[in-house]
């Protein structure tokens, strides 16, 4: 009784700590691929930019 | 948990961001180099005495396999990007209201990724060829993120708040962004014909369906497979 009291608390904060880690990183990798102005970085994923419809200059 | 989530995104925006690069090069890039033609002048659609005229011909590939490889690395890192934040979102839903996660219920989070994400801003904002000129960006940035925050919040209600409250809110967050309306420019530039603008936007809209559907799918069965 005790484990399963303490345990699924336990999991369901380390399921909201994966998720918060998860949009961190999502938000980080689409700011590069999408929305980041720098010439090099605008230049390289223009195609895809423009395929995947980011608004993008 | 943690580790299971991110390896279960990353190899599903693997196998979804290869595919929609290889539809992508099927496609929608030949359009996409048909519209810079038009761009650089190559070839001119609006006569200035008014009559419009041009082949339809698409130019291929062509050679640039160094733009083309940026092309697949960058449909990687996006599709691994909407993976994390659509695995966020089944783990929350999980969390909070007992969702199962499969491959079957990862299908339906990626086809509602694909709604709000690219089909909502793109109601208001079409995707665009190369070369048509467009209201200034960061307002049509702030437009773009706020449309597809009020359709995820949308979308949100009206799965998982029963009753008709959730419905109708669900469906005003929906309809605000539009209602609200894009930011235009107030004229037409467009140079490229309009078939050809029509077709790369319906083109990449529909690839990335495919994408995202891929996407949700093998996102969840990676993780329900990680935790067996």
């Amino acid at each position: 009784m005790m484990m399963t009291k303490t345990a699924n608390p336990a999991a369901a904060r380390s399921g909201l700590g994966a998720c918060a880690l998860a949009l961190v990183l999502g938000v980080a990798l689409l700011t590069v691929s999408g929305m980041a102005q720098a010439t090099v970085l605008h230049d390289a994923a223009h195609d895809q930019r423009h395929a995947m419809a980011f608004p993008c200059h | 948990m943690t580790k299971n989530l991110l390896s279960s995104a990353v190899f599903a925006g693997l196998i979804a961001g290869a595919v929609a690069a290889l539809l992508q090069f099927m496609f929608v890039i030949p359009l996409l180099l048909e519209g810079e033609l038009y761009e650089s002048g190559a070839r001119v659609h609006f006569m200035s005495d008014g009559s419009t005229q041009s082949v339809r011909e698409a130019p291929g590939l062509g050679t640039e396999w160094g733009r083309h490889a940026m092309t697949v690395g960058f449909n990687l890192v996006t599709y691994t990007g909407y993976g994390l934040l659509l695995l966020a979102g089944m783990v929350l839903a999980r969390a909070l209201r007992g969702l199962e996660i499969t491959p079957e219920s990862g299908l339906i989070w990626g086809i509602c990724g694909f709604l709000a994400v690219q089909l909502a801003p793109a109601v208001g904002l079409p995707p665009e060829l190369p070369g048509t000129p467009a209201a200034e960006l960061a307002p049509r940035q702030i437009w773009w993120l706020g449309t597809i925050l009020a359709t995820v919040a949308g979308l949100g209600l009206v799965a998982f708040w029963r009753g008709l409250a959730g419905l109708v809110v669900g469906l005003v967050l929906i309809l605000a962004p539009h209602i609200i309306g894009a930011p235009h420019l107030d004229t037409y530039f467009g140079i490229a014909p309009p078939e050809l603008s029509a077709e790369f936007a319906t083109m990449s809209l529909g690839m990335a369906m495919i994408g995202w559907g891929l996407l949700g799918y093998f996102s969840a069965y990676f993780f329900a497979r990680g935790e067996r």
